[in-house]
């Protein structure tokens, strides 16, 4: 399977290797650099690099590479998904995941990848159980092992490993006992230019915290369950109960986990919370464009609409802008020819809008294409499609904990055609 | 970073050195270096030398070179805040210094040091800087205490022990000690380590830890062992034949965690042993879900790989109503009845059902690789009309990463050439984003192609519009290349497309207009008749065109198409000839093809163009040309010579041309296996497998049968590990005794004899539980396993039964010599008295064992109709035979009399306390039963109502952590009263194994007749395998208590 792993910074330097069978020499990677070189966005290299003798399956995230080595078959995929969780879990353990994180820890890095990965086979990729065989750095860890000399590293196998629950750890306590739940929506629209939506979609997600003494098991229930057609699941979710009353059942992970997400899909009706007006015009002969462009809110059921945030690749004989934004700060760059306008909230007594005049290349004809313009945005307690949470009920233990939740929709993929 | 800490003299020297300093000082201060290292190492001392010398003609090319380079080969690290020219020289002087260092530092007798020493050693490592001169430094620490400190011991081991084979061996004495360890974690690690010592001279040894740890108590262990499997055949494959019985054992092991790792063995080792399947194709697809997602994809794929070889094609009868294919995805149902009404012969095989159904709820899985590998599944087995419940699962995928899209999206492109209908109503999915990657997009527009049709494409038209649009050129190329093959696939929109690329042939932007041209050549060829229009608009644009692919395909119209514009074409010719020299290969050669097409129409016009261009292409530095050019020459020009030719040039060269076909490129992936490597590279990748075509007949079913086989293998599919532990037993030889004249005998005192006949044999749940009550841990591991399988399987399908049923007269046949026995046993009385006096006897492992067998077959949890079934079929059996090792009943009186099955209820555990009675107790024949169970709604006797003189037990694992401690496992007893009086004082009596910590419910004060009560115990099994056994008093006219055994359920179900 998994043969070896590299990971290549974004100018180019492996500065970590790590191999699970005999060594690989690092020049495999040549193929990469060559792949990485002919792609115009780093985004662009392929994901699978057939090479003579071996096969490199990357991943790109924050801007490192991870390149595993392949020498036979294998689900590209299953390496894929491997090497995402890999990612995770660096970022579960060092709160972000940078070349330089790594480097800071690089010993926890190989006793990390040393445990997840036994002879290229994954063997434990839990977070629970990766945290009882290596305990995350910490400071006061850093310090109190220092002055006492023990040591990072469990010497018994995490109980999870062998037992029914896997992914939860045993012997949790907590003086406050609290389980919160986050119902998170994005919408990924397209948005043509007369305003009409060509696709919609919702992605939802349930991040859970959870911080629960002992063993709880937990039942979810909602009002309108039936909006969760598409749904996959945290495997501690019992599927059995789901299919049978739409409850969901589980004994939940210590800490962070995403309980299931699931797909609203473009069949049906989704509401657009926002619309924008605009009007992008380029004059045959004249090196002047106009460029005006409004937001205004539409069916947000009453929630404001915050952080909004637009951006918009204008094209490339687009020399410079003199726009004048009501609200918020805008900034074009002309190298990039990137113009983004931080709105901030969306005052529906008040719209925002952005307007003024584009200066073009003197003598070039007037650019073909229209910009696309992507809209981010957050409305706090409302989840777009409707979704809620009915209750949450504790069996198993005898505490009272605290339960929250929360609702929020945020813009995904959203973005309007202007042409 | 902790080399930077520990720079030495020189390394500052270094560092201080300003960047200005001089090229002559500098070379210096390397020969100095030079010096001093020359005694140490002659290879250094070459390339230190090589260095200086390319340093004094470059000095900042040097110290590139010294940091890339030399570093590896050397061995050496850089300091990485040395600056940019002292780096080389760093370099060398640091290094070592600071392997001294580290040297003394591994060797120092404080824990702490050699611990910081190991972390800088394993960041070298990480930085691919060789550290292998540290060796003997190393080794010697992999033996310490700290677990941290050896485990970074063992990291380097790995991956040096290759290269230094003799010192490596030093360590693995250690690691076989390590083995014994009583902590599984060590155990596991060190044979993790010890197979990953690529040393061949080893291979003996870890065979020997290798077959060990097979049979290890812990399944963690177990696991850790067939990993090791791979890595001993990669190592050497003469022990191939070996290592597949370990394949073949550990394949029938029960646990979860072993799963996944045995099947990827199984796939690595011999993955044409399909016979080693057979016997536990059921059990694979029954644990699938709860087995670790990672294990999940490898166990599917290898079983679509079976499931090709084992069952017939239910696609069938499709390839005959070929028009009905496309319509059965929207109306599955109506296809469904056509199916069986029109009496199709073909019946799907159980066991082909069994794994659909199993593998269906993984399409939930958070792991993409999952749903993929179910998605492919589904493709390569399901009857075509159930294929489409992968679709949405696919799509979601599309949410996920940018590499996860890629995969998911290249195989459905493929699988929407061959099922547009299954993708079609999410289509707007494949809809493209400016964000996406190029890649994304151009395979999005390729489904989005694919799925095109009369009704849809004026939607999909007016998107590729937009798309056409796009700043991303390449894209905008692709989109041109799909609009002009939906043009040829959909005949009512050729014309507007074509109408729509000869409004894009005044585009700005080239590739745009080169890649319309290309297209409308294409569909030109389709249809020419109508077209002159197009040419001529093409042949006034070509003077702005100047992608040479554009101009070619330009020339090559006006040739192919000469006689529709006559008047055009010798103009573009003239126009031609003037730029030959200057044109690129491609459109010379085209030139040359229409000079030659006009000569042969229209020589009046063109004849000394023509001579002029061959003249031209003569004299060309491409050898194409200057050949294309003679020919051409040959055969237009006539002359003496080649007359003959000349005469068929006209039909040579204006020969009616077929029209392209323009396909999908993924028209042909589907050779491969979806979701493999080998489609996405489309070649094949090395140790592919091919997916076999469906046999035309399917193989012996039977073959899955567990226990049809082998009598003996029925019962415990782990014989192996067991039958080697057995024959020490002085009780198992009585079973073996005893085989012969078996019929039911109930062990009543059995208090000391530990083989009893089990009374509850009736009961085929309970069946199932009896167990050999010692506390042979192997032995009892081994039912618990068996039993759990048995549970498993009972959840398979109806048909099952029917299975069942025939199969039963062949299994009276195979397993019962004496038809006495039968008999005697369906008068169960009788027998059970003739045997009753024998109580020493072990009545029946027989009894529990084709019990359990029956069990396998039928649905007998599901109801309780089905248990009566079974336990009329299951009877004749009961004492057929005796297999090797069992579990018993012992019981202290045996009435085979009807029974019927208390549920037991579940209360909360505060509900119990208040439930619990008190009393006093008094001890009289003690029960052995050991019970396994997995499924929390399934209960299990614990204690017969007959044995326990109308007190009746059963217990569950209801599978909820325990409240009294979480190490312990809480089981869930239900006492029930079937006398006429009440039973007082029920409580816990003797245990034993002292070791294990129980948690005891609290005295039953009194328990009314016919009244029930359902009390929750905590044991601590230790992750071991033993049982439990304890004594359950209680007070009445009637003493009575049971020597109880219980078993840890060692694998477990899992939410889904």
């Amino acid at each position: 399977m998994i043969h070896s792993l590299f990971l290549v910074n974004s100018s180019g330097d492996i500065f970590l290797e790590k191999h699970w069978k005999s060594v690989v020499s690092r020049s495999v990677c040549d193929y990469f650099f060559e792949a990485q070189e002919r792609a115009s966005e780093p985004e662009n290299v392929p994901p699978v690099i057939p090479t003579p003798h071996h096969y490199l399956i990357s991943v790109l995230r924050h801007r490192i590479y991870f390149v595993a080595v392949i020498q036979s078959e294998v689900p590209p995929l299953f390496v894929i998904e491997f090497l995402h969780r890999v990612v995770d879990t660096f970022q579960d353990y060092f709160g972000v995941c940078t070349e330089a994180a790594i480097k800071d820890n690089v010993v926890v890095v190989y006793e990390l990848l040393e445990e997840m990965l036994d002879n290229g086979f994954p063997l434990a990729t839990e977070s629970n159980i990766l945290k009882e065989l290596i305990k995350p750095p910490t400071i006061l860890r850093t310090v109190v092992n220092t002055i006492t000399g023990s040591t990072n590293v469990g010497e018994q196998l995490p109980t999870g490993q062998l037992s029914v629950v896997p992914w939860r750890r045993t012997g949790v306590k907590y003086t406050n006992n609290e389980a919160y739940f986050d119902v998170v929506e994005e919408i990924d629209a397209i948005i043509d230019k007369s305003g009409s939506t060509i696709t919609a979609e919702i992605q939802g997600v349930i991040d859970a915290c959870v911080k629960l003494t002992g063993m709880p098991d937990l039942t979810l229930s909602f009002m309108n369950p039936r909006l969760l057609d598409d749904v996959s699941f945290h495997p501690c979710v019992r599927f059995k109960r789901w299919e049978a009353e739409r409850i969901l059942s589980f004994i939940p992970p210590d800490g962070n986990f995403r309980l299931l997400s699931y797909h609203v899909s473009s069949q049906n009706l989704v509401a657009i919370p926002v619309y924008v007006k605009h009007n992008i015009t380029f004059r045959e002969g004249s090196s002047q464009g106009r460029f005006e462009l409004t937001l205004g809110p539409k069916q947000t059921m009453g929630k404001g609409v915050e952080a909004v945030l637009v951006s918009s690749q204008l094209p490339r004989g687009v020399l410079n802008t003199n726009l004048n934004p009501t609200q918020g700060t805008y900034t074009f760059d002309p190298v990039t020819k990137l113009l983004s306008w931080d709105v901030g909230k969306i005052n529906p007594q008040k719209l925002p809008s952005l307007k003024g005049s584009m200066s073009l290349q003197a003598g070039a004809s007037k650019p073909d294409e229209n910009p696309t313009i992507n809209i981010q945005f957050k409305i706090q307690q409302s989840a777009l499609s409707g979704l809620k949470v009915n209750r949450l009920d504790m069996y198993g233990e005898k505490y009272k904990p605290f339960k929250g939740i929360k609702y929020m929709t945020k813009a995904g993929k959203f973005q309007i055609a202007t042409r | 970073m902790d080399e930077g800490k520990k720079l030495h003299v020189h390394d500052k020297v270094f560092l201080s050195l300003p960047l200005l300093i001089s090229i002559i000082k500098l070379s210096t201060t390397a020969i100095l270096f030079y010096d001093s290292l020359a005694f140490h190492n002659k290879h250094f001392c070459t390339l230190a030398k090589r260095q200086m010398l390319s340093m004094s003609t470059n000095n900042l090319s040097y110290s590139d070179q010294g940091g890339t380079d030399s570093a590896v080969e050397v061995g050496q690290e850089t300091t990485p805040t040395s600056s940019n020219a002292g780096a080389g020289f760093g370099l060398f002087s640091v290094d070592f210094k600071k392997n001294e260092d580290l040297k003394e530092m591994l060797e120092s007798n404080k824990e702490s040091l050699k611990l910081e020493a190991m972390k800088r050693v394993v960041g070298l490592i990480a930085k691919g800087k060789n550290a292998s001169e540290l060796f003997p430094a190393v080794v010697k620490n992999v033996a310490s205490k700290n677990i941290e400190l050896k485990k970074l011991v063992y990291v380097y081991l790995v991956r040096y022990a290759e290269e230094q084979q003799d010192l490596a061996l030093l360590s693995i004495s250690t690691f076989q000690r390590a083995l014994k360890d009583p902590n599984q974690l060590i155990r596991a690690s060190a044979l993790r380590v010890l197979s990953s010592i690529r040393v061949p001279i080893i291979v003996p040894i870890m065979m020997l830890a290798i077959k060990e740890a097979a049979s290890d108590m812990s399944p963690y262990v177990r696991k850790t062992s067939a990993h090791a499997i791979q890595k001993l055949y990669s190592l050497d494959q003469d022990q191939k034949e070996l290592l597949i019985e370990v394949i073949e054992k550990l394949l029938k092991d029960k646990s979860t965690l072993v799963a996944g790792s045995v099947v990827m063995a199984f796939e690595e080792v011999c993955p044409d042993r399909i016979d080693l399947i057979h016997k536990n194709y059921r059990k694979l697809c029954n644990l699938l879900v709860d087995v670790e997602e990672w294990g999940q994809v490898v166990i599917i794929s290898m079983l679509t790989r079976y499931a090709r070889t084992q069952f017939t094609n239910p696609w069938k009868e499709e390839g005959v109503f070929d028009e009905r294919n496309e319509r059965a995805f929207y109306e599955s149902d109506e296809e469904k009845t056509r199916d069986e009404t029109e009496a199709k012969p073909y019946m799907m095989d159980p066991d082909h059902r069994l794994l659909l159904r199993n593998t269906k709820p993984l399409l939930q899985s958070r792991n993409t690789a999952v749903v993929m590998s179910v998605a492919q599944l589904y493709w390569h087995l399901a009857p075509k009309n159930e294929v489409s419940i992968i679709t949405k699962s696919l799509v979601r995928l599309l949410r996920s990463h940018r590499e996860v899209q890629y995969i998911v999206l290249q195989n459905i492109a493929t699988m929407s050439i061959q099922r547009k209908g299954m993708f079609e109503p999410y289509m707007k999915s494949f809809y493209v984003r400016s964000t996406d990657a190029t890649h994304i997009k151009s395979l999005k527009l390729e489904i989005l192609t694919s799925l095109a049709n009369e009704a849809n494409i004026s939607t999909i038209l007016r998107e590729f519009q937009t798309y056409v649009k796009s700043q991303d050129k390449q894209f905008a190329a692709g989109t041109i290349q799909a609009i002009g093959r939906c043009a040829t696939n959909i005949s009512e929109v050729t014309d507007t497309c074509l109408n729509g690329l000869v409004l894009l042939l005044s585009n700005r932007d080239e590739t745009v207009v080169a890649e319309s041209v290309v297209v409308i050549r294409k569909l030109l060829q389709i249809q020419p008749t109508q077209h002159s229009d197009i040419i001529k608009h093409m042949a006034q644009l070509f003077d702005n065109i100047t992608v040479p692919m554009a101009r070619a395909s330009i020339l090559w119209l006006m040739g192919e198409y000469c006689e529709r514009v006559p008047k055009i074409a010798p103009d573009v010719l003239r126009k031609m000839a003037k730029s030959f020299t200057s044109e690129e290969d491609i459109v010379k050669l085209q030139t040359v093809n229409l000079a030659a097409k006009l000569y042969l129409t229209n020589s009046k016009q063109t004849k000394l163009l023509t001579q002029y261009i061959l003249n031209l292409g003569k004299y060309d530095q491409n050898y194409d040309i200057r050949d294309r050019t003679r020919f051409i020459r040959q055969l237009i020009v006539p002359n003496d010579k080649n007359g003959a030719l000349s005469k068929y040039a006209h039909r040579i060269l204006l020969a009616p041309k077929p029209a392209p076909v323009l396909e999908s490129a993924y028209k042909d992936r589907d050779r491969y296996q979806l979701g493999t490597l080998s489609h996405t590279i489309n070649t094949k990748a090395s140790g592919y497998l091919e997916l076999s075509d469906w046999p035309a007949v399917a193989p012996d079913q039977s073959v899955r049968n567990v226990e049809v086989i082998e009598p003996v293998k029925e019962w415990a599919p782990s014989l192996g590990k067991t039958g080697k532990s057995k024959p020490a037993k002085s009780s198992d030889d009585k079973f073996y005794s005893d085989s012969g004249e078996e019929e039911e005998e109930k062990g009543s005192g059995s208090s000391s004899s530990e083989d009893g006949s089990s009374s509850s044999s009736e009961e085929s749940g309970s069946d199932a539980e009896s167990h050999v009550q010692k506390n042979s841990s192997q032995s009892s591991e081994e039912s618990d396993k068996s039993s759990s399988q048995s549970e498993k399987s009972s959840s398979e399908s109806d048909s099952e039964k029917k299975e069942r049923k025939t199969k039963t007269p062949l299994q009276k046949k195979t397993v019962k010599p004496t038809a006495k026995d039968s008999d005697s046993d369906e008068n169960g009385n009788i027998a059970k008295e003739a045997n009753s006096s024998s109580a020493e006897e072990s009545y029946s492992d027989s009894d529990s064992d084709s019990e359990s067998d029956s069990d396998t077959h039928t649905d007998s949890d599901s109801g309780t109709e089905h248990k009566k079934e079974t336990k009329s079929k299951a009877k004749p059996k009961v004492e057929v035979k005796s297999t090797k090792e069992v579990s018993l009943l012992d019981l202290g009186d045996f009435t085979p009399a009807p029974v019927t099955q208390h549920k037991s209820s579940v209360l909360s555990p505060s509900l119990l306390g208040d439930l619990e009675g008190l009393s006093l107790s008094n001890v009289s024949s003690i029960i052995q039963v050991s019970g396994p169970a997995f499924v929390p709604e399934k209960s299990h006797d614990l204690l017969h109502r007959m044995t326990g003189k109308g007190l009746s037990a059963q217990y569950q694992f209801p599978r909820q952590p325990c409240l009294y401690q979480p190490t312990m496992v809480s089981v869930q007893i239900s006492l029930t009263n079937t006398t006429d009086h009440p039973l007082e004082q029920i409580h816990i009596g003797d245990r034993s194994p002292t070791g294990l910590n129980m948690h005891c419910f609290n005295t039953i004060e009194c328990l009314e007749p016919e009244a029930s009560v359902t009390v929750f115990m905590g044991i601590d099994f230790n992750d071991s395998t033993q049982a439990a056994n304890f004594q359950l008093c209680c007070r009445r006219k009637l003493p009575l208590s049971g020597l109880l055994s219980l078993l840890y359920p060692s694998s477990s179900s899992s939410p889904f």
